[in-house]
């Protein structure tokens, strides 16, 4: 069997004349496997239509259209819209606001997953730890939509905060958080905490599981107690892995929660509250402004992709010249 | 290669104690406020206005479920996020698998092009607008296939099966070959049947996320009829609030009537997620590591 295998390929290799010009080469490859090309054609197609076209829709942003014109009638108006971006008033509140959130976000969101994991790690093995585990991974299957509502709820005169901390006495009065733009911040953070810190857990468990066991024996012997043998064994082995996400959270920090601001935000706390995201939504969606719109969104995606680069370029260097993308 | 943490000095055991005791009250910090939730649900009107109960409902009372499955629309959400998710699923597990069989194929022609126009799909997009306006001219505003057509494909579920699909014994493509099986046989009759555990995970996540979504209704969808459970309770919470802001001090039964129904339509809504929770849980793991051998 196997030889007759190589034998077939022996032939399809020879088929190719390398005097043939490449062209005609290639339409003859494509034909031979029609059957492989018809299936990653509808792939290609898919993305032309729905990433490539919404690209080139970008243009936009040079434009002035707004609901009554067509894409090409509408009159260009170069970088108009960006201008008007920098004497935004709102646009730089819903700016500082996405920074903001983002960045507790990371301060907080970033190292928690890494501690938490730590510390599963080190239980010993068995159902306590795998019961661990499935709790801490449940919230991040509940939807911002579903996750906000409990907030209300808990967040309520009523609700669970309120009482505990009535109880605890460290409050006399309930307070509804929601409508407090103060601290509208916090519970964006907290919340989004809250939902992922066990989701995050699970990349570096794996990443631990993989750790040379003999390493934290031959620690022991040099008398490392386990908060040494966390620092200098565990931490460093997920190296790589830390890296990689601190990229890619870095080059989230304008690409903010929609479903989560628009299920917290009310009128109360919208100055606190209100995201890029959002933002782009009301301008376009509820106000029709399409062109500043999408001139919002492009910024947004562009310094996205330029925070992205940046991150990578910086861990390179602090990893040896070693890419971690 | 798990690390056998031994009982050992006193410096250890303390440790362990410690470490032990945050990782329970973690644990409670996630359980307590999801069982808070549950608890208030099965909780009369009244009982929700006056709180004070954390571990148990204070008057039992199945009215507020009563009042949700009176509600018909609330059925027809149920439906469509039903119909969404299975056909939503399946279609861009298989979509993506085809998508997936071909890219994996050394020899394919164009492949190096093609996986540029992947790739950069992954780093960059049009955004809302052009993506609104783009499905606005296909004629997808508030038709059920909003929800099916644009999320038929995603680079990155093609690159977790591409990965898999590498790992397919060359030897068992080959024999098919002999016999005159063409690509698409190979692929129905072979990879898909052997690459059952990566479909599955591709189709759980996306069934979850296909369950979960509220940004596709929210922009494209205006049709009531159309509305999924995730806007169902969207919808519900904007009533209640503004009803609650507008009777600061006033009438709190109106209040607390919404807040039962929405807490009803909350624990419904995520029962199905903590049903197939086990069947999740034994795929992301594995699921996560496809995709981060790659990246």
């Amino acid at each position: 069997m196997k030889v007759s295998v190589m034998g077939k390929r022996d032939v399809e290799t020879t088929k190719k004349k390398p005097t043939e010009p490449r062209i005609k080469r290639f339409f003859k490859d494509f034909k031979n496997q029609w059957e492989l090309q018809s299936m990653i054609i509808p792939g290609l197609v898919f993305m032309i239509i729905f990433s490539y076209i919404p690209m080139y829709g970008l243009l936009i942003a040079f434009k002035q259209y707004t609901a009554l014109d067509t894409f090409s009638s509408a009159p260009w108006v170069g970088l108009e819209n960006f201008r008007i971006i920098l004497t935004d008033k709102f646009f730089w509140e819903a700016m500082i606001n996405t920074v903001a959130i983002s960045l507790m976000k990371l301060a907080i969101g970033f190292v928690a997953p890494i501690i938490l994991a730590i510390m599963i790690y080190e239980l010993h093995d068995g159902p306590v730890k795998r019961f661990m585990q499935t709790i801490s991974y449940l919230p991040h299957f509940l939807s911002w939509i579903v996750l906000g509502g409990m907030l209300i709820t808990w967040f309520s005169t009523t609700g669970l905060l309120n009482q505990t901390l009535i109880a605890a006495g460290i409050l006399d009065k309930p307070q509804n958080y929601l409508l407090d733009a103060g601290k509208y911040w916090w519970i964006a953070t907290l919340s989004d905490i809250w939902k992922e810190v066990g989701w995050g857990t699970i990349l570096y468990l794996a990443v631990m599981s993989k750790i040379d066991p003999t390493y934290y024996e031959a620690a022991k012997i040099d008398g490392a107690n386990r908060l040494k043998q966390i620092w200098h064994i565990t931490i460093p082995s997920m190296k790589y892995i830390i890296n990689l996400n601190l990229i890619l959270a870095i080059s989230g920090i304008f690409g903010s929660n929609f479903d989560q601001t628009l299920v917290l935000m009310n009128t109360q706390n919208q100055e606190k509250a209100e995201v890029l995201s959002t933002y782009v939504y009301r301008i376009g969606m509820t106000q029709g402004d399409f062109s500043y719109a999408t001139a919002v969104g492009l910024g947004m995606s562009v310094v996205s992709l330029i925070l992205l680069l940046g991150a990578h370029k910086v861990t390179k260097r602090l990893n040896e010249g070693q890419s971690v993308l | 290669m798990q690390r056998k943490v031994v009982k050992g000095d006193m410096d250890s055991r303390i440790f362990n104690f410690i470490n032990m005791s945050l990782l329970i009250i973690f644990t409670f910090i996630i359980i307590i406020p999801i069982w808070n939730v549950l608890v208030s649900s099965f909780s009369s009107g009244r009982s929700l206005a006056e709180g004070g109960f954390v571990f148990w409902p204070k008057e039992f009372s199945l009215e507020n479920y009563q009042a949700v499955f009176r509600d018909e629309t609330i059925w027809q959400a149920f439906f469509i996020s039903v119909a969404k998710t299975v056909i939503g699923a399946s279609t861009h597990v298989l979509f993506c698998a085809m998508v997936a069989y071909a890219y994996s194929k050394q020899h394919l022609r164009g492949r190096k092009l093609y996986s540029m126009l992947g790739i950069i799909t992954l780093f960059f997009s049009g955004g809302m607008i052009p993506t609104y306006l783009l499905i606005k001219s296909l004629g997808l505003l508030n038709s059920f296939w909003v929800y099916i057509i644009p999320a038929l494909f995603s680079f990155f579920d093609v690159i977790i099966l591409m990965n898999f699909f590498r790992n397919v014994p060359k030897s068992l493509e080959d024999s098919a070959k002999i016999d005159g099986a063409g690509d698409w046989k190979i692929f129905w009759k072979i990879y898909l049947p052997l690459s059952k555990p990566a479909l599955a995970t591709i189709a759980l996540f996306n069934g979850v996320g296909q369950w979960n979504d509220f940004f596709t209704t929210k922009l494209y969808v205006t049709d009531q009829a159309l509305y999924p459970l995730q806007m169902k309770i969207y919808e519900i919470i904007v009533q209640s609030q503004t009803h609650s802001m507008q009777n600061i001090g006033g009438s709190v039964v109106i209040e607390t009537t919404a807040r039962g129904v929405q807490l009803a339509t909350i624990v419904i809504t995520t029962l199905p997620i903590i049903l197939i929770y086990p069947l999740l849980q034994r795929h992301f793991i594995s699921g996560m590591m496809l995709g981060a051998v790659k990246e």
